[in-house]
Parts: C-alpha cells; structure tokens; sequence
C-alpha cells in the first residue's frame, strides 16, 4: 500500500534559523530519508522551493488563467513529500510520527489509488 | 438438516445466529479485504437467504458455518462484478484467493477484538468511534443509532459510510495493537462504549426501548473487551462502572415514574447481583496495578454506595477519588462532582468557591449538572435569586421531562 506524506511547514521559520540550525536541520531530513531507505519502504521524495515560487494554472470562464501563487493562501504550505510503501495505515502514521516535520509543522497521510492493471 | 422444523423457528434460529455471530463473522469476513460495508452487504444476503432456505430444509447444523459460507460467496460474486477504478484486477484475485483461504480455516477465528480496535482506530472521527461500533460489531442500523445519538437516519448513514470508506481506503490494519500502543488504544475502545452505553442510559425509565436497548448492546460489547483482555485492569473498571450505574436503574424513578437522586434511593430496589459483580471486577482490577479513568470512576460509585448502604459519610475519601481522577482527565465534569463532595465537608460556600474556578470554561455554559449544582449550593448559602436564575437554567437544558419536573420542584421550593 502507497502513501503519500505531505509536509506541510511556516516557510517564513526556515529563513529565520542560523546557518546551525538550519544544518542541523537538513540532517535530520537526511538520516529520515536513510532511514525510509533503509527499511525498503522509500518511494520517492523531494523538497519543494518556497511557494513564492508558485504558480497556478485553471481555466476561468473558457480562458486559460495564469496566476502567481500558491493554490491555498495559508500560513503552512506543502514545502515536500515523501511517497512510501507500507503494510497498512499504522506503518504509514508510525513513519509520519518519525518525520521532522511534525516538531514544526504537519504531516498528512494519504493512501493512493491502488495502480490499475 | 431437520425438515421437520416451522417457519417462526428458523426465523427464530437466524435472529439467535444474528445476535451472537454478527460482529465475528464481520471481522472474519473484512479482516483481509478491509472492506467492512462489503462484508455486511454479503451478510445481510446470507441472512436472506437463510430466512428463505432454513424454513423449507430445516436449520443447518453449524448454522454460523452456513452463514460464512453463503457470505463468502456472495462476497466472491460481488468482487467479480466489480469493475471500478478503485479496484484492480490484481486486487480482485488478491481478495477472492484471501477469501478462499479464509474457507479453509476450520474455526471461526474471533477477531471482533480487532474489529473493535479498527473502529475506534485514532485516524477515525472519534464521534463516530461509538456509532461505527454498534453498528459492525453488533448489526444496528444507522435509523436506531442515530435516534439514540440525537443525528437522522440519513445523517447517521453518511457518516457511517464514510467510515467504513476510510478503513478501507487508508487500509487501517485488523489487528489488536502492540503491547507498548494498547493501553493508549484501548482507551478509545473503552470511550466508545462508553459513549454508547451513556447514549443508552439516559432514559432510565425505559421509555423508549431503542434507548434501553442501546444500553444492553453497550454491555455485550464492554463484556466482550473483559472476557477477551481479561488482564486489562481498564476493560475490567468500564464493565464495573456500567454495572454500578446499571444496577441502580429501577431506583432512579419512583412509582409515578418521577426522578428520585442517589441519596433518596431506596438500596433495596438496587440490583445486588450487579453490584457484587462490579466489586470482584474492581478488586480484580485493582490487582492488576495500573490505575486508570475508568476504575477510579467505577470506585467513586462503590463508594458512593457504600455511604448509602450504611450511612457512614466517607466524603474525604470520595474527594480523594475525585482528585486523582481529576488529576488524570481534567475534566470540568468530575471538578463539580468533586465540588459537591466538597460541600459536604466544608460546606455550600467552599465548594462554590471551587465551581467558581472552572467556570470560565466555555463547555459549561450548556452543560446542565453545572447549572444543577450551582443552584444547589446557592440554596444552600441563601442565596435564593441567585439559585433560581442557575435552576432556570438547568431546567431549560435538560431534555429529560422527570429530572426537568425534579429540578423545578426544588425551584420552587425557594424563598423569595
């Protein structure tokens, strides 16, 4: 079973760290990753740029619109994913607990769509 | 089979099967697939064709046996129909192969305690914990718990598909916990038992039967979580507390069927047979060396029983109670109950003085005990208007019609 852990983090507290900090940081992110790997349940993972950087695409009333932003205007943005493969939801939330992001922000948990034959 | 038997008799024999099997061929049926709605839905089929089959060839033997059987192949038939995108054709063999394994098991393996634990599952809505309960362990439909719940039928029904989607989708596991997760895990079976058994008990004249009969469904499940942990002193205090309150239920009313409280209860119209049993439950637990929400609740009413019985005031020890289960649960419920037992040994004035502390939390403003009890001990100090501003109160929330008629007989027994 796939799931899909959304890191949902206050990008204006990363800038604010010192150079210390924000190492001591990525290491924890690094030795998490390993730790996914290690256990064979590692799909796939990155790190977002800051939502500033985003830009959304719909098509209002039969015109593409382009516009410059995130989807949500909220103070916790999807700053990166991890895409894991486990037994069940519990092996999922236990991973989840483990991410660093849930000493600063917050994880959501989905499953995926089972991949069709 | 016996052909020789009647119609009412099998019908009989399927309600027999359906009361005690529902819940363990559910969870035998969903353990693999996860898919708790389709397995229900298989079931009720059975239980159709049983009530058309058993009449005209007799009950079978293994009548449980017999159910599983036409359920799974029910359930087989409906995963081949199914052709969506959420199910795919590998799944579908994955499913019919963990069915056809499932047949050559020769026992039906109870895995209701898993169940149990998949339903009240943290990454499930805790208002729905209860509800989600009754309704796969034990076969209610969605019309009967949601009258007891207060929520429509159609409501109730939403919810409770929604819950069984997410236990399939997230594919939250059919397991019983680690030992290092249960205590954590049980709790939240145990509140949802709860949950319904104080659903189910708050009509103790009996007056409507759906509600009394929450409250038997209530035991069967608290009964079932300390038979099958029989080492947890918490399942043991929520069947000892259930017990406790159950036994006094006929004394909560009197021959008018008007409220009577605890002090003016007559012990002889209390169940003996049931208080017994939550004592030994409570002194078993108690053994066992971890205090807990439920045990500390199920002493406070031993204790409260004890004074009644025997008329010696115990008020220290009760506050006691209160304190370490206030201590646990920082509940503003069990802070006016300790204010309460306060008052009777430092009188009316102390023990406002302690409501006063938790009466910024913004839940009591409509919680009807707080009122009650407000009113009580502004009686008490002769503070009459006060007291009947807070009996108002009280009386506007309560929805029962003999504690509303108790509480505006003691309304008008003020001076003005």
């Amino acid at each position: 079973m796939q799931y899909l852990l959304m890191l949902y983090v206050n990008e204006t507290g990363w800038p604010k760290l010192s150079k210390g900090e924000q190492e001591q940081g990525m290491a924890a992110y690094t030795a998490y990753t390993e730790a996914l790997t290690k256990a064979g349940a590692l799909k796939g993972t990155n790190r977002l740029q800051p939502s500033s950087s985003a830009t959304t695409v719909r098509i209002a009333s039969g015109k593409t619109q382009v516009l410059d932003g995130p989807y949500a205007d909220s103070k916790e943005q999807l700053g990166g994913y991890y895409l894991i493969d486990v037994p069940d939801l519990d092996a999922a939330l236990s991973w989840a607990a483990r991410c660093p992001t849930v000493g600063h922000g917050v994880v959501e948990v989905r499953p995926l769509w089972a991949p069709s034959a | 089979m016996n052909s020789q038997e009647s119609k009412p008799q099998a019908r009989n024999t399927a309600e027999t099967v359906a009361r005690r099997s529902y819940g363990r061929l559910v969870a035998f049926l969903a353990a693999r697939t996860r898919d708790v709605a389709a397995a229900e839905d298989a079931l009720s089929e059975a239980f159709a064709s049983a009530m058309v089959e058993w009449p005209l060839k007799g009950c079978p033997a293994n009548p449980e046996a017999w159910l599983l059987t036409v359920a799974r192949r029910k359930t087989i038939d409906a995963v081949r129909r199914q052709h969506t995108v959420e199910t795919s054709a590998v799944e579908l063999q994955v499913r019919a192969e963990a069915l056809a394994a499932a047949a050559n098991e020769a026992e039906i393996p109870d895995r209701r305690l898993a169940l149990m634990f998949v339903c009240a599952h943290p990454a499930i809505d805790a208002a729905i914990r209860a509800p989600l309960m009754l309704q796969v362990v034990l076969g209610l439909d969605a019309k009967t718990i949601g009258s007891a719940f207060l929520v429509s039928p159609a409501t109730m029904g939403k919810r409770l598909v929604r819950a069984k989607d997410k236990i399939r989708q997230a594919a939250i596991p059919f397991s019983v916990p680690e030992p290092e997760q249960l205590p954590g895990r049980l709790d939240a079976v145990l509140d949802a038992i709860y949950a319904a058994f104080t659903e189910g008990w708050t009509d103790p004249g009996c007056a409507d039967v759906v509600r009394r009969d929450l409250a038997e469904e209530a035991f069967f499940l608290a009964r079932l979580v300390a038979e099958l942990l029989p080492d947890e002193p918490e399942a043991l205090g929520l069947l000892a507390l259930m017990l406790h309150a159950e036994a006094r239920r006929r004394a909560r009313r009197d021959a008018q069927g008007e409220y009577v409280p605890l002090t003016q209860q007559d012990p002889a119209l209390w169940n003996g047979q049931m208080i017994s049993e939550a004592e030994a439950l409570l002194l078993r637990a108690s053994a066992l060396g971890s205090i807990g929400r439920y045990q500390l609740e199920g002493a406070l009413q031993s204790a409260h029983i004890h004074r009644c019985r025997t008329g010696h005031a115990n008020w220290p020890a009760i506050v006691e109670l209160y304190d370490a289960l206030l201590a646990l649960t920082a509940s503003p419920v069990v802070a006016i109950n300790r204010a309460l037992a306060v008052a009777e040994i430092h009188g009316p004035g102390a023990a406002l003085a302690e409501l006063s502390k938790i009466a910024a939390d913004v839940r009591l403003a409509e919680y009807q005990p707080y009122w009650a009890a407000r009113a009580e001990l502004l009686a008490k100090v002769g503070a009459h208007n006060e007291a009947r501003h807070a009996y108002e109160i009280a009386i506007g929330l309560e929805r029962d019609a003999s504690v509303r008629r108790f509480l505006q007989r003691r309304q008008s027994a003020l001076v003005s």
